[in-house]
């Protein structure tokens, strides 16, 4: 079944003084229509990278796709000129980011902010581009629509900005919405209303989501299927139950385990995966993953894992019949 | 003359009754003036920190929790008198330190030392780290030289760092390395109380693990005491002894961590808790989700604060404010209907 979204052996490359450097290396991965993809990863793994390059927003960050198409709806975004893009970023995918306050223009009204999109994408009358901007503020869950119209971002609290964003997100019916960790700035009590806001308004409208996360939690909560992204390739993929009950790459593993739990007995340690992400400047030699790994072994200083169909999801590991079997080590 | 005598029987009965207390918060209030009108009068103030008691005992992890706007930053603060309090006491060690001139104090301060959230601001960029990690000596005329080159070292090997690199600059280390550096500092001077603000919270999860076993490691090798403060409940369950829960200005709920997340007595905690993502896809809990958001502290609600939240507010909480009463075995509620 081909998905909504198809990308394929994406690289990305960003131009420094010291060269070129690989941000993101053969990233491929599938969206199907109504699907909630989760990508999960530390800073530094090519997260972010990879929603940019779909939104192709990298050409403004001195990057660029080196190689491998990004499939939507059967059409190559990679091959886009920016002219082209900008009719398909606010009207088929959006993007939401982390923090509302930059994102929102401070001197404009957050009415005038909504209509501005409608009446870009859309051939409506005024009226009618603020009747639609007052029923997208509904639809995210604002109450006194008729104030908050004529109210600046700044009047509106962290939650209520971030619930403006996704209005705006959604003006011209996205078939996909990229929230770049939404919620990551955001009180627990309002991750919780925005998680539940987004899965209510993804049974609405059917859309697809990609979002992008460092926190396992928010992606249990929300996932059908999760990327886990180490370095700027992807390690492993899977229904958001295959990797939480069975892990099968050793980072994924550590990851979940460096989790403090929220019931159940308390450990006297967190278990905590050695060492640090490296840089994209001095990445080691065969596995990325092989410094920080505690089942590496020789094949793993050599030779660089393909990502490949194991354990009914795709691992990027050597050794990954191991790793299922045992358990890792407390340091 | 009388209030000094004064004092001093409350500090001979504060230290007799509880030997274990390190610091004590007697009815502490900090507020911040709203300057508005045309003359810029005074008219109303932020409540950051309403008339807050509390005891932290030695050796202990005590965490404040809740919502941005809840006053926990500013309450550590007023903790430790980097912010005067409006109104109120503080003990250490069974002095009473609300008083203290600016020498005495800094003298006091050698005892308690703050970790900040933001490993890359809280360290100054055009400093070594060898210097960073050495100024608590230069201040304090401690230590100087070779010796202190020393200390130096043995402090970044206690941290888990290379003393190797101790004459390089902040930005050329990680972000976990780099909040490992501004603990190094922070343990410099042999404090007996820490200030951690967030300390872990701009960390990656892998990193956050490494930082807290540090942390966790060195308050059993140093007999630290540590205040706590962050808004990732998971991690405040893993490193606490004791959780305070704050609302708007106010403590809601006091009592041992275990025994709080298992069974909350306050409708806010209850909610926190229940909303708090679980790293399980298949545990679909019973959220008790809040409606809105936390009020504005320059005019809160009248009675309970929370009552404009809660799913179990009355016309009595609308009216009576509840006050942070004993509830059962180390736990304090401020609640008329407690859940337990």
């Amino acid at each position: 079944m081909t998905g909504l979204l198809n990308v394929n052996n994406l690289s990305v490359d960003f131009k420094t003084d010291s060269g070129k450097i690989k941000a993101i290396e053969d990233v491929s991965f599938q969206v199907k229509p109504g699907e909630t993809v989760c990508i999960v990863g530390e800073s530094g793994s090519g997260k972010s990278v990879t929603s940019l390059a779909i939104m192709r927003l990298l050409e403004f960050e001195n990057g660029e796709i080196s190689n491998g198409e990004i499939l939507f709806k059967e059409e190559d975004l990679a091959r886009k000129t920016q002219d082209e893009m900008s009719n398909i970023r606010g009207n088929d995918i959006s993007i939401i980011f982390q923090e509302p306050m930059t994102a929102l223009n401070p001197v404009f009204t957050i009415g005038r902010q909504l209509m501005e999109g409608i009446q870009h994408h859309q051939k409506v009358s005024k009226q009618d581009a603020e009747k639609k901007a007052k029923e997208l503020l509904g639809l995210v869950g604002i109450n006194d629509i008729e104030d908050r119209m004529y109210q600046y971002p700044h009047e509106l609290s962290g939650g209520m900005r971030q619930r403006v964003m996704i209005a705006i997100a959604l003006a011209c019916d996205p078939k996909l919405l990229i929230a770049d960790e939404p919620t990551t700035a955001l009180d627990v009590t309002i991750e919780s209303q925005i998680l539940t806001l987004l899965n209510e308004l993804k049974e609405k409208t059917n859309m697809s989501i990609i979002l992008i996360t460092h926190d396992m939690g928010v992606a249990a909560e929300i996932a059908d299927k999760i990327v886990v992204m180490y370095a700027g390739k992807i390690v492993e993929q899977g229904s958001v139950y295959q990797l939480f009950d069975e892990p099968t790459h050793p980072y994924t593993k550590g990851l979940l385990k460096s989790i403090p739990q929220d019931k159940g007995p308390r450990l006297k340690r967190l278990y905590s995966i050695q060492g640090t992400i490296p840089s994209l400047t001095q990445l080691p030699k065969g596995c990325r993953f092989h410094p920080r790994c505690e089942f590496a072994t020789e094949k793993c200083l050599q030779e660089e894992p393909p990502l490949l169909k194991a354990n009914e999801r795709e691992v990027a590991c050597w050794n990954y019949e191991d790793v299922i079997k045992k358990e890792v080590k407390q340091t | 003359m009388i209030a000094a005598g004064e004092n001093k029987t409350v500090e001979k009965k504060i230290s007799q009754q509880e030997k274990n207390v390190l610091l004590e918060a007697q009815h502490l209030k900090k507020y911040f003036p709203i300057k508005e009108g045309m003359f810029k009068k005074n008219k109303r103030y932020v409540r950051a920190v309403d008339n807050i008691s509390l005891k932290i005992f030695e050796g202990e992890t005590f965490s404040l929790v809740g919502e941005s706007g809840s006053g926990k930053s500013t309450l550590g603060r007023a903790l430790l008198r980097l912010q005067e309090p409006t109104d109120g006491r503080l003990f250490f060690q069974g002095e009473e330190i609300t008083s203290l001139g600016k020498k005495e104090m800094r003298e006091i301060r050698k005892d308690m030392q703050v970790i900040y959230q933001d490993p890359f601001g809280s360290l100054n960029p055009r400093m070594k780290v060898s210097d960073i990690i050495g100024e608590p000596f230069e201040i304090n005329r401690q230590k100087s030289g070779k010796e202190k080159d020393k200390k130096v070292c043995e402090l970044l090997e206690l941290v888990g760092l290379d003393p190797e690199r101790r004459n390089r600059y902040p930005h050329e280390f990680s972000g976990g390395q780099r909040q490992r550096i501004g603990i190094a500092r922070a343990i410099a001077l042999n404090p007996k109380f820490i200030l951690a603000d967030e300390a872990v919270s701009a960390l990656d999860v892998s990193v956050q693990a490494q930082v807290v076993n540090l942390m966790k490691d060195l308050q059993d090798q140093l007999g630290l005491t540590y205040l706590f403060i962050a808004h990732g409940l998971n991690i405040v369950r893993h490193i606490s002894d004791r959780v305070g829960v704050m609302y708007l200005g106010h403590l809601v709920e006091v009592g041992e961590v275990e025994e709080m997340y298992e069974r909350p007595a306050h409708p806010y905690t209850s909610a926190l808790i229940s909303t708090n993502p679980t790293p399980d896809p298949r545990a679909k809990r019973e959220k008790v989700v809040l409606k809105g958001e936390i009020p504005s502290p320059s005019n809160p609600p009248s009675g309970c604060r929370f009552h404009t939240r809660c799913p179990l507010a009355t016309e009595r909480c609308r009216k009576e404010t509840p006050k942070l009463t004993p509830l059962a075995e180390g736990r304090k509620v401020a609640c008329h209907y407690p859940l337990i």
